[in-house]
């Protein structure tokens, strides 16, 4: 059964140096006040999987967290690249990290592998990418029935998994609205899941009964963060921040500028301060 | 001669992609130019185009652009949203796309593109984001369709590197690979349309956009161009493409910059 935690608990349990680990949301509902928890906790040598790394994997690349990092689209949505992950990848700043890249539709096969339990994932795919020549977990297998050649790639199976979420009830049952992303799959998979969400209420006694969720036992920890996702957005509660997106292209673009920002809004900062960075973004 | 309305080579790009598309297509829809094309034919033309977008948006009609492939807007006015599996797996390699648009880093004559690193992979001079969605919407999509700004940069002899398939070495490079769709049937530029020779593959200029010339073409195309015999000049914008497409622009700038104006609304009360 879920936890209630504090942020501070429920990253200090369930993220240790060395670990796998995904900070999933496919533009939405990403877990900002997760990963800045885990930013100020210090872990390190962390194999950091996601779809779509932005900037919490730039901060965290820049920080010198991660030792790899599995993905598919490394880039500042809408805006452009990752400087952080470049100044990585090009120059080995502030240390090497080793990439493992894949398509979306790989990953996204990948989760949902290691949601239903399976080694690997198949799927129609890569055919002419380059990516097959310089990632060696991308493979191919014969279909046994119609001899068929198909793409295989390993299943994603994370040590721990964040998401954020609108909300949970109770009983610590999570329910996920809007683009919904990878975030079940990426739940499943996992050997625990932390989720941080907007806020709890009594029961989820109104909600359609086909709606993404994910029960109490299902979950390992739960921390209430409003605004938890910022600047990303969550649906129903606040817009999305582009303007934040778009001044992360310059704060990230300089070393110096990178980390004054990041002891400024993450170091001396806490879970409790993404209230108000959401607080004229929230939807009426 | 009546008098027309003044356009960017820009401009005339968007709304040359935009009209290759119809109301019957159901367009698996690249972000950045194709977004603003396949939204501008669904406000003039193709009103009952289906838009989707990778974040699982099936049946979108935002009004404004959207920043990222998942903003609000896009979901909103979805018809319904699925999950990234779904995605990929029911829809794109399903086959009930029918268009696939991307845009490109860099091209090639045979419409393969590289969005991935410039330089060598290991040690690149450039890291760009990668491939995303792309890999499989060039495979997966019934034919592909392609916009980009000319550039040497951009337009090249041969790519860094492949991140989506296009026509490979042209001629039936795809059919070798047992990739059953039509990849690159389309490229539309900010100074021409082209299309693929139908036996070599490789990309030909149908249509000069009004006002160029064949050497403007040339110079800002890193391979010899080979040019149609039946050379066309497409057609300037309308009044109501350019309108069309300038509201949604503004709209979208209002709404993106303006984080502070545009997108924050008042404070919620409850829940």
């Amino acid at each position: 059964m879920a936890k209630f935690l504090s942020l501070s608990e429920a990253v200090a349990e369930n993220l240790k140096d060395g670990d796998t680990v995904a900070f999933e949301g496919f533009t939405h509902l990403i877990p900002h006040a997760a990963a800045h928890e885990a930013i100020r906790q210090g872990r390190k040598d962390l194999t950091l999987i996601r779809m779509t790394p932005d900037i919490v994997y730039d901060q965290m690349i820049g920080r010198g967290m991660a030792k790899k990092v599995i993905f598919s689209y490394a880039g500042n949505p809408g805006v452009g690249l990752l400087r952080r992950l470049r100044d990585a990848v090009e120059n080995g700043f502030p240390q090497r990290i080793e990439i493992e890249e894949h398509s979306h539709a790989a990953m996204a096969n990948a989760y949902e592998a290691g949601a239903a339990g399976l080694p690997c994932a198949v799927f129609c795919g890569y055919r002419g990418a380059g990516l097959k020549t310089v990632n060696p977990n991308i493979r191919s297998i014969t279909c046994p029935f119609t001899g068929e050649e198909l793409a295989a790639v390993p299943s994603i199976r994370p040590d721990v998994t964040f998401i954020h979420a609108q909300k949970a009830n109770k009983r610590g049952d999570v329910l996920v609205e809007g683009i919904i992303g990878i975030q079940k799959e990426a739940v499943l998979a996992a050997k625990r899941a932390v989720v941080t969400v907007e806020e709890v209420v009594e029961d989820f006694a109104d909600v359609h009964p086909n709606a993404c969720i994910l029960p109490s036992w299902t979950v390992t920890a739960i921390s209430v963060v409003p605004g938890g996702a910022h600047p990303s957005y969550a649906h129903g509660y606040y817009a999305r921040d582009n303007a934040s997106y778009l001044e992360w292209d310059d704060i990230s673009a300089d070393r110096d500028r990178f980390h004054a920002w990041m002891e400024e809004n993450v170091m001396k900062s806490s879970p409790d301060d993404f209230t108000g960075r959401v607080a004229g973004l929230r939807n009426e | 001669m009546m008098t027309e309305m003044s356009f960017t080579s820009d401009e005339m790009m968007t709304i040359a992609a935009s009209r290759a598309l119809t109301n019957d297509d159901v367009c698996f829809v690249g972000i950045g130019a194709p977004s603003a094309a396949c939204n501008v034919a669904r406000l003039t033309h193709a009103p009952d185009i289906t838009l989707i977008y990778e974040s699982g948006t099936i049946g979108t009609a935002p009004d404004v652009l959207p920043l990222s492939i998942g903003d609000g807007e896009l979901c909103d006015t979805a018809v319904t949203t699925v999950s990234v599996p779904e995605m990929f797996r029911y829809w794109l390699q399903g086959g009930r796309i029918s268009i696939g648009f991307l845009g490109a880093a860099q091209l090639d004559r045979f419409g393969n593109i590289n969005t991935t690193v410039i330089g060598d992979y290991d040690k690149p001079k450039t890291r760009l984001p990668g491939g995303g969605g792309a890999p499989e919407i060039a495979t997966s999509s019934g034919e592909i369709y392609i916009t980009m700004k000319q550039s040497l940069r951009g337009m090249v002899e041969k790519i860094d590197f492949y991140t989506s398939f296009g026509h490979g070495d042209g001629g039936d490079h795809r059919q070798r690979l047992g990739i059953t769709t039509k990849g690159p049937t389309l490229l539309i530029t900010d100074l021409a349309v082209w299309r693929p020779d139908p036996v070599t593959k490789e990309f030909t200029v149908v249509s000069l956009h009004p006002g160029v010339k064949k050497e403007d073409v040339q110079k800002t195309c890193g391979w010899t161009v080979t040019f149609c015999d039946t050379l066309e000049e497409t057609p300037a914008p309308t009044e109501l493409e350019l309108t069309t497409l300038r509201d949604l622009k503004a709209r979208t700038k209002a709404a993106h910059e303006g984080a502070g104006s545009g997108n924050r609304k008042g404070k919620q009360t409850d829940g």
